[in-house]
C-alpha cells in the first residue's frame, strides 16, 4: 500500500457537502489533508452577515470533526479583477457570460492552486464532479463524472493538463445522493446543507437588482423583428437569449403562445421579442466561437474538422456537430447536425469526444445557414 | 507525532502546573462565596485576601489598591471610561499613544465620539514615544494620560518612569496598561507615580478571564460592572477566589532575579535566530529594536518577500504556532496598526512580518527547531518562485 501520508492534499473547502466530503474521504486515505477557504466576494450586509463567515464557521466544524488543520485565503482582489471584470465587461456588450469557466481557470485552479503549493501541497482537491485520468503516455483527459446530473466538466473546460496534474476530484466517480449518505455516516454537521445554486457572488439575491447596482441600465423598446412595439424592456443587460420569463407580455394574436426574447440590438438599445417556444428566430445551424482552449496538447492530433459533440449551456445534453477550426485553433466554426434552440453568445462552447472534454472556447455569434442571428 | 512549539506567548502562556494545582485545590476545598457571612465564605475571604496582598506587592501597592476584573480588556476599559465619566469637569482632553492594544483604542474612540479631544502620541521606529510631543500635547484640560508599559507587538518599552515624573504635578491621571510588562519588568507604582494599571493572569502562566486594576486611593470612580458590593463597591460579581489564588501564586514566585533571567534567556533567543538567518543569507529585519530596556519575549521580523499568512500557515503546518497579527475577516490579516505607525502604512513591513513570542517554558531546541523550519520553508517558497 502507498503511504499517503507523505502527500499533502489543499482541499478547497466550501463549507458545502461536497467538499467536506472530498476531505473526509482524502483523510481516510491517510493523505496529509489540509482544508483551505476561499473567500472571493464579500457580501457583508448592515447588520455585519457574511454568507463567507457562516461558510467559514461550517469548515471549522467539519474540519475539527476529520481532524484535519484548516486555513482561509483571500482572493477577493483577484477575482474583482480576473472574474467580476470580465463578467461585468460582458453584460455591457449584451452578452450573457459564465463567470464560473473563468473562475475555475483563474482563481481555483490558478490562484488558488499557486497559494496551496507555496503550502508545500502535491495536489489540490475540489469537490467538482468531474474526472482526471492520466494516460499510459502521460497525457491528461478531463472526463465526465459518473453522475451525469452533477457533471462539471463544463465549467472545467477551459484548465490545461498542467493544471489537471495538481488537481484530484475524488467525487467523479461518486453520485451526489452517495455523497450525502458518507456525510451522514461520517457525522458532518453540513451533510443536509443546500447545495448552493445560481453565480457564487449572487446566491438567492434577486439578479436585476444585483446587476443594476453596477451597471447602469438603459430602458427601451420591446419589438417583433417586424417592428410592431410589445411594450418596455428594462436594459438588454437584464435579458438572455431564449428566456420566457420576466417580459411582461402576454400570449395574444398568433395561437395564444407565450412570447420568448429572439434578440437584442445593441446599438438600437431594442429587444426583440417573438411568439412560441420553437420560434424560427431562436434556432440555429451554426455557430462560431473563440479563445478555444484544448484541455491537452493531443487536442490538435484531431485536425481541424472534425466531428464530435458539443454543449452550449450547463446541464444541456451534448448534440452532435462538425467543427472547423481556423489555422491556429484559436477560433472554431461549429456546424450542428440539427438546428439547436437558443445559442447564447458568452456562454461557453466546450466539446466532448465520448466521455472525454476535450476543451471549449467562449461563443461570439449564432448562424442560421448563412443569416447571422441578431443576438447582440 | 508531529513536533509542536509554542512561540505565541504574547498571545497567551501555558498554565503553571504549580497554578493548576492550586486551583484544582481551591476549587475542591474552598469554594464558597467570599462575601457570605459564615465560616464557609470566611474561608473564601481569607483566601482571596491572601492573594490580594501577595498581588499588591509585587507592584508596590496598598492591598485596597487592587480590584480584581475579568482581565486587561475590562481594566483597561473601566480605567479609561470611568475616569473620563468621573473627571471631565476638569477638562475633555486625553492623550494616549498609536500603538495602544485594541481594549485602549476602541474605548478612547467612543470618547471621541461623546465630544472628547484624544491625542495620539506618534511613535519612532523603535515603537518609543517622544516626550517632548508628549509634554507639547499636554495642556490644563488633559485628564487622563493612558499608555502602555511595553507593546505587544514588537517589545517596546514606554518611557514610564519619566512620564510618571511628568505628571506627578499635573491634574491628569496617568493609567498604563501593564498587561504584557507584568511578568517580565519590576514595577512599582510609586516610584513611577501610576495612578492605575492593569494586567492580566493569562499573560504570566495564570488562569484566562482574570485580571486586576491598580487604583490608587486618591482616583475615584463608582463601578464599571453594577451588582453587588464586591471588590468594595468597586467590582460587582463574585469573585473567583479560585483562579485568583492561582494568579497569586503565579505572581509570588515572579521575583526581580527570575524577572531578569528569563529576560536574558529571551535575549539569547533573540540572537539564536539573528545568527541563525544570517548565516543561512535569509533576508530579515527587525521590527522595533534590539535595545536592553524591551520586554524581551516578543520578537518581530520582516521576513523580506514572503507573506505573513502564508509564513504563519506554513509554520503552523510545521507544529510552530507563531502570530501573523488577527484575523479581520476570513482570509485576510487586519493591518498592524503598530507597524504602521511605526513605519508608515506603505511598508512592505506590514504584509511580511511575523511576530515570534518567548515564555518560561520555551528551550533552545524549540528555537532551533523553529529555525530550521523556517529555513526548509523559505528554502521551497524560493525554489518554487524561480
Amino acid at each position: 500500500m502507498n503511504d499517503n501520508s507523505k502527500t499533502r492534499v489543499v482541499v478547497g473547502m466550501s463549507g458545502g457537502v461536497d467538499s467536506s466530503v472530498v476531505a473526509y474521504l482524502l483523510k481516510k486515505q491517510g493523505y496529509d489533508v489540509v482544508g483551505v477557504f476561499m473567500k472571493n466576494w464579500d457580501d457583508t450586509d448592515e447588520n455585519g452577515y457574511c454568507t463567507a463567515t457562516e461558510d467559514y464557521k461550517d469548515v471549522a466544524k467539519v474540519a475539527a470533526k476529520i481532524g484535519i488543520p484548516y486555513y482561509s485565503v483571500n482572493f477577493e482582489k483577484e477575482y474583482w479583477d480576473r472574474v467580476f471584470t470580465y463578467f461585468l465587461d460582458e453584460y455591457k456588450k449584451g452578452r450573457t457570460p459564465n463567470p464560473d469557466v473563468i473562475c475555475n481557470n483563474e482563481i481555483k485552479f490558478k490562484a488558488f492552486l499557486d497559494y496551496a503549493i507555496s503550502l508545500g501541497a502535491d495536489y489540490v482537491a475540489t469537490g467538482h464532479y468531474a474526472q482526471a485520468e492520466r494516460d499510459a503516455d502521460g497525457h491528461q483527459h478531463l472526463l465526465r463524472a459518473v453522475d451525469d446530473n452533477k457533471d462539471q466538466t463544463y465549467f472545467l473546460s477551459q484548465l490545461s493538463a498542467d493544471q489537471l496534474d495538481r488537481v484530484m476530484f475524488p467525487l467523479g466517480g461518486m453520485r451526489k445522493p452517495e455523497v450525502r449518505a458518507i456525510a451522514h455516516e461520517a457525522g458532518l454537521a453540513v451533510a443536509d446543507k443546500k447545495d448552493s445554486v445560481g453565480i457564487c457572488f449572487i446566491g438567492e439575491k434577486n439578479f436585476r437588482e444585483f446587476l443594476g447596482t453596477y451597471l447602469p441600465a438603459k430602458s427601451g423598446k420591446m419589438m417583433t423583428v417586424d417592428g410592431e412595439v410589445k411594450g418596455e424592456h428594462a436594459g438588454l443587460m437584464y435579458y438572455t437569449i431564449g428566456q420566457r420569463r420576466g417580459l411582461g407580455i402576454g400570449g395574444g394574436s398568433k395561437n395564444n403562445e407565450p412570447w420568448f426574447v429572439i434578440g437584442k440590438d445593441l446599438s438600437k438599445n431594442i429587444l426583440y421579442v417573438g411568439q412560441g417556444f420553437e420560434n424560427p428566430h431562436l434556432y440555429a445551424t451554426d455557430l462560431k466561437a473563440s479563445d478555444m482552449h484544448f484541455v491537452n496538447s493531443i487536442g490538435s492530433n484531431r485536425g481541424h474538422n472534425f466531428k464530435c459533440t458539443a454543449k452550449f449551456r450547463y446541464r444541456a445534453q451534448d448534440v452532435p456537430v462538425t467543427v472547423h477550426f481556423n489555422e491556429d485553433f484559436s477560433k472554431i466554426d461549429v456546424h450542428f447536425d440539427e438546428p439547436a434552440r437558443a445559442i447564447t453568445p458568452g456562454q461557453a462552447l466546450v466539446l466532448y469526444d465520448g466521455d472525454e472534454c476535450i476543451g471549449g472556447g467562449i461563443i461570439d455569434a449564432a448562424y442560421s445557414n448563412d443569416r447571422m442571428l441578431q443576438y447582440i | 507525532m508531529m513536533k509542536e512549539v509554542y512561540l505565541d506567548n504574547a498571545a497567551t502562556t501555558p498554565t503553571d502546573p504549580k497554578v493548576v494545582e492550586v486551583i484544582a485545590d481551591n476549587l475542591t476545598n474552598n469554594w464558597g462565596n467570599a462575601s457570605s457571612l459564615h465560616g464557609v465564605g470566611r474561608k473564601a475571604r481569607a483566601s482571596l485576601e491572601n492573594s490580594r496582598s501577595i498581588i499588591a506587592k509585587s507592584i508596590n501597592a496598598d492591598d485596597e489598591e487592587i480590584i480584581f476584573t475579568s482581565g486587561g480588556t475590562e481594566s483597561n476599559n473601566t480605567a479609561i471610561l470611568k475616569v473620563a465619566d468621573r473627571y471631565q469637569k476638569f477638562g475633555k482632553h486625553i492623550i494616549t499613544t498609536k500603538i495602544e492594544h485594541p481594549s485602549v483604542l476602541r474605548p478612547m474612540e467612543k470618547l471621541e465620539k461623546d465630544g472628547f479631544t484624544v491625542t495620539y502620541l506618534d511613535v519612532n521606529e523603535d515603537g518609543v514615544i517622544d516626550l517632548d510631543q508628549f509634554k507639547q500635547a499636554l495642556d490644563d484640560e488633559t485628564i487622563l494620560v493612558s499608555i502602555m508599559t511595553g507593546n505587544n507587538e514588537v517589545g517596546s518599552h514606554m518611557p514610564i518612569h519619566e512620564i510618571g515624573e511628568i505628571l506627578k504635578d499635573h491634574q491628569a491621571i496617568f493609567h498604563t496598561d501593564a498587561v504584557q510588562a507584568y511578568g517580565l519588568l519590576d514595577i512599582d507604582v510609586k516610584r513611577d507615580h501610576i495612578d492605575l494599571l492593569s494586567t492580566s493572569a493569562h499573560k504570566l502562566n495564570g488562569p484566562k478571564m482574570l485580571g486586576f486594576l491598580y487604583k490608587n486611593s486618591d482616583v475615584n470612580f463608582d463601578s464599571f460592572v453594577l451588582g453587588g458590593e464586591q471588590e468594595d463597591k468597586r467590582r460587582a460579581g463574585t469573585e473567583n477566589v479560585a483562579n485568583i489564588a492561582g494568579f497569586a501564586s503565579a505572581v509570588e514566585r515572579l521575583t526581580t532575579e527570575s524577572k531578569t533571567e528569563l529576560q536574558e534567556k529571551y535575549v539569547g533567543f533573540k540572537h539564536q535566530i539573528i545568527d541563525f538567518l544570517n548565516d543561512n543569507q535569509i533576508d530579515f529585519d527587525i521590527n522595533g529594536s534590539m535595545s536592553d530596556d524591551n520586554l524581551q519575549h516578543v520578537f518581530n521580523i520582516w521576513l523580506k518577500g514572503h507573506s505573513t499568512y502564508v509564513m504563519q500557515t506554513n509554520l503552523d503546518l510545521a507544529g510552530i504556532a507563531i502570530s501573523g497579527g488577527s484575523a479581520c475577516t476570513a482570509g485576510s490579516l487586519e493591518p498592524s496598526h503598530v507597524l504602521i505607525a511605526m513605519y508608515g502604512e506603505d511598508s512592505p513591513r506590514i504584509s511580511e512580518s511575523i511576530r515570534i513570542s518567548f515564555g518560561k517554558y520555551t528551550t533552545s531546541d524549540d528555537i532551533s527547531y523553529l529555525c530550521n523550519q523556517l529555513k526548509e520553508i523559505v528554502d521551497r517558497l524560493n525554489s518554487q518562485e524561480a
